[in-house]
């Protein structure tokens, strides 16, 4: 093929691209999207094939990648979305990585020249720490949402100096790449290094609930680092692609940001919660709550006029979603209008809990996002938190508490409100939840699972 | 006169274009499908397989080119499971909306 020709067919993936992500505006076109970024895809790939000789090398490369791909996509379950994310972030900076330094040590076969110039090395710099970083902070991100490592922050004293200190090391070595006539190999190991190093350094500070935000802009990294290869290779279609997947995952991160009103750079800094165990001791006084039973809980809202359920990462953890499915349906029965409450920042990615009550086949228009659902709760009979606790603490509209102003679903406006949760303990923030000591709340403690199968036996 | 202009300001003009376009598609994400968001997008990001091909297309093979290879099966990994976990994904919010025209 021709060099124009190759360019038109990848002009046609890139429109494709934008055509998938502009699908996902509505279930409806969701699917139809999803099957124009395949097709832009094979577009992509077929037309690079033409420019390559070793056919056979690269299709069998193709072939198990793509039967690791598809197993993988079959077999996972829908609780551990999160992880899969993390994990899929974590191949493509791998990749980037691989490719830059591919291409650093045969430029010609990427029709580069055979001496960097400048321009190229400065991509190839940039396309190496973005690809690596989102590679160490994907793998880290990975270990903390499938629960092989603490979702606890882990700080020490001169972290942040420490990641300064490194980040100015790693480009005083890009610079010395950069600057160097010929190929400085040292330069860009370290470098390369020096940028897997900072990758886990960021995350690991980060604790578990705020991955939500950490994931999503591990996403837009990986678009960036793309964009990055897409520049050194003089490849549009790569920088179109690239950048949409960039933009997305920082667009991202903004709504999880603003849903938790923290500004990004604190969350990236980390070790928010990490004092959570002397939070607790301040409070001094001691309140009481009030438990109940599954069956006292079944009998209330069997006699409701409205539950709303608001769902929480407890749901994903204890894999409740069908069990919660059965028990709209029977209050469904009952005449009880069910409906479900969403907080952006419940569970651990974007749209975490939609997907869950997805997979249970809960029906679309019973799942509300919080600011179509808000103003509902306080001519609601009964409040349902399954596994949730910041997101509906009250303690965001007191000043001066250190969750105020973050947006929260306003359960304690219900006429009663029903908390099941394995403990008494305290959220992600720290901080204690009036929610759980109003008179007109009662706590159902133990697992979400079986308490909801509980509450169905009841009805 | 655009012949004269620097490859890298052409690319940059893309890039910059892109986001542009990106930050308007994205906005109108329902939230939620922001979870199959992340997948899609996931697997779009895997358009470097491109520059694995490339790494890993030459005949005579040195180092490179297996580093190209292993590029282009991670890449694989993700392209395959990003676009099939997705379509698994709206496959449910599918079923949804049939039982959502029944009733």
């Amino acid at each position: 093929m021709s060099a124009n020709m190759v360019a038109l067919a990848y002009l046609v993936a890139s429109v494709f691209f934008i055509l998938a992500l502009k699908g996902l505006s509505s279930p409806e076109s969701a699917r139809r999207g999803n099957l124009f970024g395949m097709i832009g895809m094979a577009i992509a790939v077929a037309t690079t094939l033409t420019l390559t000789q070793n056919w056979i090398l690269i299709l069998s490369c193709i072939a198990a990648g793509g039967v690791i791909g598809a197993i993988v996509a079959k077999r996972v379950q829908m609780t551990a979305m999160p992880e899969l994310v993390a994990f899929m972030h974590s191949l493509v900076g791998l990749a980037a990585v691989f490719i830059a330094i591919a291409a650093v040590n045969n430029p010609v076969s990427f029709g580069l020249p055979e001496i960097l110039p400048a321009g190229s090395k400065l991509e190839l710099f940039l396309g190496t720490f973005i690809g690596a970083m989102t590679w160490s902070g994907s793998v880290i991100a990975f270990l903390k949402l499938s629960g092989r490592m603490s979702g606890t922050p882990i700080v020490f004293s001169g972290q942040h100096a420490l990641n300064l200190i490194l980040a100015l090391a790693m480009i005083g070595f890009g610079l010395w790449f950069f600057f160097n006539e010929t190929t400085n190999w040292t330069a860009f190991i370290a470098m390369t290094a020096i940028a897997f190093i900072l990758g886990f350094l960021i995350i690991i500070p980060i604790g578990g609930a705020d991955m939500p935000v950490v994931i999503s802009m591990l996403n837009s990294y990986s678009g960036w680092a793309a964009a990055g290869i897409g520049f050194s290779l003089g490849n549009p279609m790569l920088i179109i692609a690239g950048s949409l997947v960039g933009s997305s995952g920082a667009i991202l991160s903004y709504i999880m940001c603003k849903a938790m009103n923290r500004p990004f750079l604190s969350v990236i800094l980390g070790g928010f919660g990490s004092d959570g165990g002397t939070a607790v001791a301040d409070s001094g006084v001691q309140k009481t709550h009030r438990s109940g039973s599954a069956d006292d809980a079944a009998f209330l809202m069997g006699n409701a006029d409205s539950v709303i359920i608001v769902p929480g990462y407890g749901l994903a953890v204890a894999r409740a979603q069908h069990a919660v499915k059965e028990l709209a349906e029977k209050l469904h029965e009952k005449g009880v209008n069910v409906r479900f409450a969403i907080h952006p920042v419940a569970g651990r990615m974007p749209g975490h809990m939609n997907v869950l009550l997805a997979e249970a086949e809960i029906p679309y228009e019973q799942v509300l996002e919080m600011d179509e659902i808000n103003s509902d709760f306080s001519n609601t009979d009964v409040v349902l938190v399954l596994g949730a606790n910041d997101v509906v603490n009250p303690a965001a509209n007191v000043p001066g508490s250190p969750i105020y102003g973050m947006p929260i679903l306003d359960a304690h406006k219900a006429r009663t409100v029903m908390v099941v949760k394995r403990s008494m303990a305290v959220g992600y923030a720290g901080l204690d939840n009036d929610l759980f000591y109003m008179d007109k709340t009662m706590m159902i403690f133990g697992d979400a699972k079986k308490v909801v199968e509980n509450m169905v036996k009841a009805l | 006169m655009i012949g004269e202009v620097d490859p890298v300001i052409v690319n940059l003009t893309v890039f910059v274009l892109a986001i542009f376009v990106g930050y308007h598609v994205v906005w109108n994400v329902t939230p939620a499908l922001h979870t199959p968001l992340m997948s899609v997008t996931n697997a779009i990001s895997s358009i470097i397989i491109v520059g694995a091909m490339l790494a890993a297309g030459p005949m005579e093979t040195d180092w490179g080119v297996w580093l190209g290879a292993a590029a282009v099966t991670l890449a694989a990994i993700n392209v395959f499971g990003g676009f099939l976990v997705s379509q698994r994904m709206l496959e449910m919010f599918k079923k949804k909306d049939k039982k959502e025209g029944n009733a």
